[in-house]
């Protein structure tokens, strides 16, 4: 079973359907037992980093992510919930993450040049990494698959843990991972079969990475 | 880079789709639930849907509707039609809508899109107009095109993404329905005033109509269409390999 982290920030509807839709059983839950029990986690989250981090720690939910990802349960962060597995962001002052993945968010402004627009928001095609390539949530992606964008901050991580970027005027971590923790800054709920065919390879992901 | 979107757009009237639409292999071609899987199946970036009912029976069918494409279409769905408040906003977007677009009610209360990109972000909303010429001046047209506002549509899509829009459809009320191509100097007028992506709409007729818009008008960032796409005049998997053959950045499926 796949946990969906509801810790009241957005709308989970679409990712519980894409869940649905690839034949697996995903439940939104507030629940600590519930999340312990689960096999795999997801952790979305859109809107300012602040807020969410906040509300995480509020739910006191981050500690039942931070149980599951050392005792090596899997772990997908989306969109936000991938930028919060990061040490901090930038993203109207500075905020904590859960530190589970080495990096910072940083505002996309300031990563590219002028005249390209912020938000970074449609379809924009995959560049694997030596990592993205050896890991298994993209075992069933093709180098530039599209997939969809919605954001202004990137997420920057040290190499090993980038497995995939998208080129705006510079290279944009679209994915991050260690062993078992992983993150996509794009929607693979929104992301036609490419976005679902990730997802299907989160579920086959194997408990350690 | 990005690829530029090719959005059809959908009206629906009391849950059914309006205007007529001729698909091979469609049981039902007046079910936005269908329609909206050929669509995605077909290769849209993106599917617009328009409540043009006006009946609270009416909206309630469209809300089902939309929950019901969104529990089956996995890309980006769009919902304009009967903004009117910040309520109207969560309706939809409870439905599984990404994006909502408004018109007339950013028009009746200009502090809707400054209150909606507060509570759920700029990417959120959309800001569409429908804008003619008057007097050498572009005017914001109210009531589906019905009404001249007197506004002037330049200085009211900058003014909508000062207050939080994260996006703008133009609708040219001039070429719409011509299919002479879409209104390539209002578009640009668009452009070169905001810096959020502009989708263009009104006046597609054809394949080539996209290609210029996109090679003329580098900055526009989608096209829309609709009657196009529905009486089958234009077949998207064949819209998008001509676009990618002519250079212009696409999501080919």
């Amino acid at each position: 079973m796949v946990a969906i982290v509801d810790y009241g920030v957005g709308n989970l509807f679409s990712l519980r359907s894409s869940f649905a839709a690839i034949g697996q059983q995903a439940v939104a839950t507030a629940d600590p037992d519930l999340l312990a029990k689960a096999d795999r986690l997801v952790l979305p989250g859109v809107g300012a980093f602040g807020d969410a981090a906040a509300a995480l720690r509020q739910s006191g939910l981050d500690k039942a992510v931070l149980k599951a990802a050392e005792g090596g349960k899997p772990l997908l962060g989306i969109c936000l919930g991938m930028q919060l597995l990061l040490e901090k962001s930038f993203e109207y002052g500075e905020h904590k993450g859960l530190g589970l993945i080495p990096g910072e968010v940083r505002p996309i402004r300031q990563a590219i040049p002028e005249g390209l627009k912020v938000p970074h928001i449609g379809w924009n095609a995959l560049a694997l990494t030596r990592e993205g390539r050896a890991c298994g949530l993209f075992k069933n992606t093709k180098e530039g698959d599209r997939v969809y964008f919605v954001h202004s901050y990137w997420a920057a991580s040290p190499a090993p843990y980038v497995l995939a970027a998208a080129e705006y005027g510079a290279p944009l971590t679209a994915a991050v991972g260690r062993g078992n923790v992983l993150g996509v800054q794009f929607h693979p709920e929104k992301s036609g079969s490419v976005g679902l065919a990730i997802l299907r390879a989160f579920c086959e992901t194997e408990v350690g990475g | 880079m990005i690829a530029k979107r090719i959005i059809p757009c959908l009206d629906v009237k009391n849950g059914r789709v309006v205007k007529g639409v001729n698909f091979k292999g469609l049981a039902d071609v007046n079910d936005p639930v269908e329609l909206a899987a050929f669509y995605s199946a077909s290769g849209a970036d993106e599917l617009v849907f328009y409540d043009i009912t006006a009946s609270a029976e009416g909206r309630a069918l469209f809300t089902g509707v939309l929950t019901k494409v969104a529990a089956t279409v996995f890309i980006p769905l769009t919902v304009g039609g009967g903004i009117n408040t910040v309520e109207d906003f969560d309706r939809v977007l409870k439905c599984g809508a990404d994006k909502v677009s408004v018109n007339s009610g950013a028009i009746r209360d200009p502090g809707l899109i400054a209150a909606a990109a507060r509570r759920y972000g700029d990417q959120c909303v959309v800001l569409s107009v429908d804008a003619k010429r008057v007097d050498g001046r572009y005017h914001v047209f109210a009531k589906g095109g019905r009404e001249d506002t007197g506004l002037d549509a330049i200085d009211w899509v900058r003014k909508g993404v000062a207050d939080g829009a994260g996006e703008i459809v133009l609708n040219s009320i001039d070429t719409d329905g011509v299919k002479q191509g879409f209104d390539l100097e209002m578009l640009s007028a668009v452009c070169d005033a905001v810096d959020v992506p502009v989708i263009a709409s009104g006046g597609a007729g054809g394949v080539q109509d996209f290609v210029t818009l996109f090679k003329t008008l580098p900055k526009v960032d989608a096209g829309l269409a609709a009657s196009i796409f529905h009486f089958g005049e234009v077949a998207i998997p064949d819209l998008k390999q001509a676009l990618a053959a002519a250079g212009v950045p696409m999501r080919l499926i």
